[in-house]
């Protein structure tokens, strides 16, 4: 039992990061589909940079930094160049597929995996908790509290979600929508940056493709808990738990494939409203302009 | 004073084909400047590595050029992305964002190969006809799914349709694996009957003159993408539904006060759009496998998105677009082979078009509307 609630911490970190980072993009009205993207690239970078460097700290800076990148450049298609939010975000996804695996092929000649990393080591007076629950989980697990008072209780939290939900009010107030915009797209890539650095040290080497559909699932947590940390960090929580449900649990009868579908279902449900609601910052995924 | 009817001065035919020609020139220069800019960073890349850009582009666009065989590679290849191609401009036409194109594929495929192994009696002709029946219905009912939620919820299309995805892989995956699995590493099903099988035109009476190699996969896949796309392409045009489509898609408010019922026009839409998708199963299960292969796609339902971005979702367009990425897929195998370039590069360059050809796009509607606006 202990060992699967570890287990769904473990699962639910990145989901959570990448979840939390979702939030900031889209409470600002920019929907991130390249959450995905920015889990894989995090995870390669980090990898790498742990790999050349033999310290995980500065992999999870490196993947930061990339995730910040790739989230400013989201930034830059969706808010400097006007492309529609949803394209660039598809786009963006595919390229950082091709270019991980391009760049798995340059750095480590292998089309599927990286060499094996270290990771975290934990000190050791604290061992015993840190090898079950690694030190990003609790980062993550304190993000959201943090996140919550940026958003609720900040300057910067008040003028993301007032762009967010009415651009033209913001922008008569004189708040600079697009750069309010941009400070929440890039702080979604620094959160879904570490989440993907999470992937690739908690697993210890990179693999092919390795975000597989989270930053879906983080996109699906985040509009499944409306928006809000403490439902981002509720429904990460149930995701990570049936996703690893099936290390666990052998029950003959439920097969693993239906557990895994339940959060693309639960959304689907939430979304319609059959068990409240779930409805997103009013202007999401609408750009605004200036005249 | 000129006579205002002879304004223009030129016969009727040379006025269409100077129209014509405006248009090609105002559509084209954009995904092909995207093109040249996205093999530019391409090259750039390339030369890092240690290789030549041009033998790279070489490699990537002669086999294709030198033979019938190796054009009709790159036809099979364009094919799947024909179809999701359409399936996304088709949504588009409504103003819906198709993004469910992989899962609806995999339903299409998947039905198709259920309906051809559990009807093995069935005589030629019926076969083939319920075989790419059953790949349409398949699609049509994940497209329908989150249109019916569009309509009836007013629940963006979007978030829908990428949750459909995923419920596809599993279902299909969890049928295979518990239901119809043959002995294997990846769980496929077993092989469809003969009487469901589409036979690559490389075996039948036209390939030897058509000097294609025995081992070429071209088939009637390739004509039934091409006749969806004229009939796309007239309905755009022509057809009632095309109207509908558009007028839901530019302005549904206005729509409404028209008197067309813009819930079943983007449910039909969604149901259309998921049938062409799923029309991939033609291609995949009827012709080329004869059964039906867990996870089968990479990514063919987002590459759609790719061409139609491409094609500016008209179907000529969507056609050219699809013909591109083909020779980029089947180029990807010899770069693979003769240099130290990874094939993976053919993907960047795929992702790095669409951001060009989006942004440029973009730029490019922007600065006509200025020049409309200073006039």
């Amino acid at each position: 039992m202990i060992a699967l609630l570890f287990a769904t911490l473990r699962t639910a970190t990145p989901l959570l990061l990448a979840g939390l980072g979702g939030m900031f993009s889209e409470r600002g009205g920019v929907v991130n589909l390249a959450l995905e993207g920015i889990l894989l690239t995090g995870a390669f970078t980090a990898a790498t940079v742990s790999y050349y460097t033999g310290s995980a700290t500065a992999g999870v800076l490196a993947a930061i930094l990339a995730g910040a990148l790739i989230a400013g450049l989201h930034a830059l298609m969706s808010l400097k160049f006007r492309v529609d939010q949803v394209v660039s975000g598809v786009a963006i996804n595919m390229l950082a597929m091709g270019l991980t695996e391009f760049l798995m092929w340059i750095f480590f000649d292998s089309g599927s995996n990286s060499p094996r990393v270290d990771g975290f080591s934990s000190p050791e007076a604290l061992s015993g908790i840190l090898t079950e629950v690694p030190i990003l989980t609790i980062c993550a697990l304190l993000a959201v509290p943090i996140a919550a008072w940026v958003l609720f209780r900040t300057r910067f939290g008040l003028r993301l979600r007032s762009v967010g939900e009415h651009p033209e009010a913001a922008d008569s107030l004189g708040i600079r929508v697009h750069l309010v915009q941009l400070q929440g797209v890039l702080l979604s890539g620094v959160l879904a940056g570490a989440g993907g650095a999470f992937l690739s040290l908690n697993a210890h080497y990179f693999v092919k493709n390795m975000s597989a559909g989270r930053g879906y699932i983080a996109l699906a947590a985040l509009i499944f808990g409306k928006w809000h940390p403490g439902g981002v960090l509720a429904a990460t929580l149930l995701f990570g738990f049936t996703e690893s449900l099936q290390g666990h649990l052998h029950i003959s009868w439920l097969p693993v494939r239906f557990v895994q579908m339940l959060p693309y279902v639960l959304t689907m449900v939430a979304l319609v409203g059959v068990i409240g609601r779930s409805k997103g910052p009013l202007a999401l995924g609408r750009l605004f302009v200036k005249d | 004073m000129p006579d205002p009817k002879l304004k223009g001065g030129l016969p009727p035919i040379a006025a269409w084909l100077r129209r014509l020609g405006l248009i090609a020139v105002e559509s084209l220069w954009p995904p092909l400047l995207a093109l040249a800019l996205s093999f530019a960073v391409g090259s750039v890349i390339v030369l890092a590595i240690g290789e030549s850009p041009l033998r790279v582009l070489s490699l990537i666009f002669l086999p294709g050029l030198r033979s019938v065989d190796g054009f009709a590679h790159v036809l099979f290849s364009a094919t799947p992305l024909i179809f999701t191609g359409l399936s996304v401009a088709y949504a588009f036409r409504a103003g819906l964002f198709n993004i469910g194109g992989e899962g609806q594929l995999y339903m299409g495929a998947f039905l198709a190969a259920v309906v051809a192994l559990s009807l093995p009696e069935a005589p030629r002709p019926v076969a083939m006809i319920l075989g790419i029946a059953a790949a349409a219905a398949g699609g049509a009912i994940w497209g329908f799914i989150p249109g019916w939620l569009r309509a009836r919820f007013g629940v963006h299309e979007v978030i829908n349709t990428i949750m459909m995805n995923f419920i596809a892989v599993g279902l299909t995956g969890y049928c295979v694996e518990y239901y119809l699995q043959e002995s294997g590493m990846i769980p496929h099903t077993a092989v469809i009957p003969e009487a469901f099988q589409l036979i690559p035109f490389a075996r039948g009476p036209v390939g030897a003159w058509l000097g294609l190699n025995r081992a070429n996969p071209l088939g009637f896949s390739i004509i039934l993408a091409l006749l969806a796309a004229i009939a796309v392409a007239f309905l755009f045009k022509r057809g009632v539904e095309g109207y509908r489509l558009r007028s839901v898609g530019l302005n549904p408010q206005a729509a409404r006060y028209a008197g067309i019922a813009v819930g079943r026009v983007q449910m039909r839409a969604m149901a259309v759009a998921g049938a062409l998708a799923g029309l991939v199963g033609v291609h995949e299960v009827l012709l080329y496998r004869h059964r039906y292969l867990d996870n089968f796609s990479t990514g063919l339902g987002f590459l759609g998105i790719a061409v139609a971005l491409m094609g500016k979702n008209h179907p000529l367009g969507i056609v050219l677009a699809a013909l591109l990425f083909g020779f980029l897929n089947t180029g990807a195998l010899e770069i693979d082979l003769f240099t130290e370039v990874p094939r993976e590069l053919v993907v960047v360059l795929q992702a790095m078009i669409i951001l060009f050809v989006v942004a440029i796009g973009e730029m490019a509607t922007r600065r006509r509307r200025r020049r409309r606006g200073r006039q």
